[in-house]
């Protein structure tokens, strides 16, 4: 085969990589155009998620359990029984045995029913409880989101706003993203056979509105902003100001974006 | 009544123990049986091809009667391995994205290319190079359906004069050594599926990728030797005792190598102890107590380690019947081991909450789409397509190319057609 290679046929070998790498940034871009074209998101028309950044901050002293928070999500997103775009975790933990010389005993975590109808007293007699808390737990609006990373036809993005959305009328419901993701966030809704998970209200928040869960918390323990577009005496900047923040599960490199304040380290 | 009080006590009870996730607590893990199968399937695939690999680029010449059946073994599987994916996804009309619209990132969207590389560019190739001859050759013999498939075969290609068959020859062999990579590929891609899941600490591991290929060449190859026994007794002849002991001796060293990466995994977890190995130490003697430590370690690595490597040691004191029992058994425990280690993997990854706090149980159905039922269908279905690659391609009573047309050239480097 070697011997019928001429000069000619090598230059225009060549000429065809240089060429076909040439065209492979104008083919994204058309990719890209088409993607734009045929994605559907909730957003309304004239919205444009490039000139907003939004972000949750989420204050655990402050939550105390009540799960309006969860019960407005699912009626706001009509989310399936059984499934969750955002739930209440209650941590308990005990006070160390006598002379065990450690700094607390057990931890105990539930949810029942995410948390949506509050929790029952706990189990656990209260002399022997050392803390208890509430952890409202949400999409992480990872930056590196590994749920992005994994899907096999680019059906779930990351909106330039921050916002991790899937396109129902795209993904083939292969669940590799669910798997992804390592806060348990996300699920495979029964009724649309798609990926679901929290969108922050995208169809609120692209009209001004507030996520139903912030909307209805009681005690403020959410905090919702768009860090492009600071409001006077902004309460998510002025969270960050004022508490030391931390954000769940760092060490995967997920980097998630969702911020807490008062986090124990049994937090998963 | 007694239906409705067991179904009613199932459903009362926990379903999670400790802490899980709300959207953890599902009746069924996301991935199901059916994924149990899917990397079982292409492990078959990849391995088989290994072993034909081994006759035509590492020119083992003893195994020479198998080359041809451990093709057409992996071309089965190949064409049942997407089935169990299909059946799986919630939206299998809409498959197809992943080959028109891949997003590059994700290791998934890579099945659509390899499988189609793997299948036409290797697989589909390497046969149609070995077989041509034969195409012609029975094209001109047999007469009705079979006739008119070997013709269309031939694709009009009837060209069988020596230097044709030579770079039928040449060209084939070229394939078979790209196949090698590829047949790695293939199922280090799968093992690449989970190993990239760094959520969960089961899966999210590098040697992942490499495990699943070496099991994957341990079970192909001890399907080839299932395989090759199962049809010398179904055509009542007696196989040939050098290959089927070549074919053991292979099996033995893949195992060695196999059993030492997945030994050297479990070493590693435990002794660098991060994270959730008080969680994968639970899993692994409560939950998976019977399909890893009995089914994956002891029935299918340990019992076939032990049977094959006393074969190595004393193969001349023990008489031809009774290797062949020991070679069968082990080939038999070994399909069922690495059966047990895709459940372990699969299953085993989704009985644990990612918060590292509690477990999840999984009740399998009979029926429905992620029941023993259809995979057992998925599971059958590759042998019953071999079946009928047996009949067609196979069979004893086609004739060779030289009984069909004097003078042509002998077959150089092949398996003599069965007799």
């Amino acid at each position: 085969m070697s011997e019928n290679m001429t000069r000619r046929g090598a230059i225009k070998g060549l000429a065809g990589i240089v060429g076909g790498l040439l065209a492979l940034p104008a083919a994204r871009t058309c990719k890209a155009a088409v993607q734009n074209g045929l994605a559907s998101s909730p957003a309304p028309a004239g919205y444009d998620p490039f000139k907003h950044k939004w972000l949750m901050a989420l204050d655990v002293d402050r939550c105390i359990g009540c799960g309006l928070c969860v019960e407005a999500c699912c009626q706001e997103n009509s989310v399936p029984e059984g499934h969750w775009r955002t739930w209440i975790e209650r941590y308990v933990i005990t006070k160390p045995k006598a002379e065990s010389g450690d700094t607390r005993g057990e931890t105990f975590v539930d949810s029942p029913e995410a948390g949506r109808n509050g929790f029952p007293e706990s189990l656990i007699p209260k002399e022997e409880i050392l803390k208890s808390f509430f952890v409202p737990k949400l999409c992480n609006l990872c930056e590196h989101s590994p749920c992005t990373q994994v899907c096999p036809v680019g059906a779930t993005f990351d909106a330039p706003d921050g916002a991790v959305l899937v396109d129902k009328n795209y993904c083939i419901g292969c669940g590799f993203c669910v798997q992804a993701c390592p806060y348990g966030c996300r699920f495979l809704n029964p009724v649309t056979h798609t990926a679901d998970k929290c969108t922050l209200c995208y169809h609120r928040i692209t009209r001004g509105l507030k996520p139903a869960c912030v909307e209805i918390c009681p005690s403020q323990a959410r905090i919702f902003g768009d860090r492009m577009n600071p409001v006077a005496e902004d309460p998510l900047e002025r969270f960050i100001a004022n508490n030391k923040v931390e954000k769940l599960k760092q060490s995967l490199g997920t980097g998630p974006r969702v911020v807490y304040a008062g986090l124990d380290e049994e937090v998963r | 009544m007694n239906t409705t009080i067991l179904t009613n006590l199932v459903d009362t009870l926990p379903q999670f123990q400790g802490y899980a996730y709300p959207n953890e607590r599902t009746l069924h893990p996301l991935w199901g049986v059916l994924i149990v199968v899917y990397p079982y399937i292409t492990g078959l695939v990849a391995g088989a091809f290994i072993m034909a690999s081994l006759v035509r680029v590492f020119k083992v010449r003893a195994l020479e009667p198998t080359y041809r059946l451990a093709l057409l073994t992996a071309l089965a599987f190949l064409l049942c391995a997407p089935l169990p994916l299909l059946f799986h996804l919630g939206h299998p009309e809409r498959c197809f994205e992943i080959m028109m619209t891949p997003h590059f990132s994700s290791p998934m969207a890579m099945f659509g290319f390899v499988y189609a590389w793997y299948l036409m560019a290797v697989l589909l190739l390497e046969l149609w190079f070995d077989y041509r001859r034969d195409f012609v050759a029975w094209a001109k013999t047999e007469t009705g359906l079979r006739g008119i498939i070997y013709q269309a075969f031939t694709l009009g290609v009837t060209d069988v004069t020596e230097p044709a068959l030579r770079l039928d020859e040449r060209i084939g062999r070229i394939i078979s050594i790209v196949g090698i990579p590829s047949a790695f590929l293939l199922h280090g891609y799968v093992g690449f599926i989970f190993g990239s899941i760094k959520a969960n600490p089961w899966w999210g591991n590098v040697l992942m990728p490499i495990i699943f290929i070496l099991s994957a060449v341990v079970s192909g190859m001890a399907l080839c030797v299932f395989a090759y026994m199962f049809l010398c007794w179904a055509r009542r002849i007696t196989a040939e005792m050098r290959c089927l002991d070549l074919m053991a001796s292979f099996l033995f060293f893949a195992l060695v190598v196999d059993t030492t990466i997945e030994g050297l995994d479990w070493l590693h977890r435990l002794y660098s102890a991060e994270e959730g190995i008080d969680v994968l130490r639970s899993l692994a003697t409560s939950k998976l107590f019977y399909t890893l430590l009995i089914g994956q370690a002891c029935l299918g690595t340990l019992a076939p380690f032990l049977l094959l490597g006393t074969m190595q040691l004393f193969r001349r004191k023990v008489a031809e019947l009774n290797r062949r029992r020991v070679y069968f058994a082990s080939s038999a425990l070994i399909l069922l081991g690495v059966l047990a280690m895709r459940w372990n993997v699969v299953i085993g990854g989704q009985l644990f909450s990612k918060s590292l706090r509690g477990f999840m149980s999984y009740k399998m159905e009979l029926a429905g789409s992620e029941g023993w039922l259809l995979s057992l269908a998925l599971l059958a279905l590759p042998f019953l397509v071999l079946t009928v690659l047996v009949k067609y391609f196979l069979a004893r009573d086609l004739p060779t190319m030289e009984n069909v047309v004097p003078g042509a050239a002998p077959r150089g480097g092949k398996p003599p057609a069965p007799s």
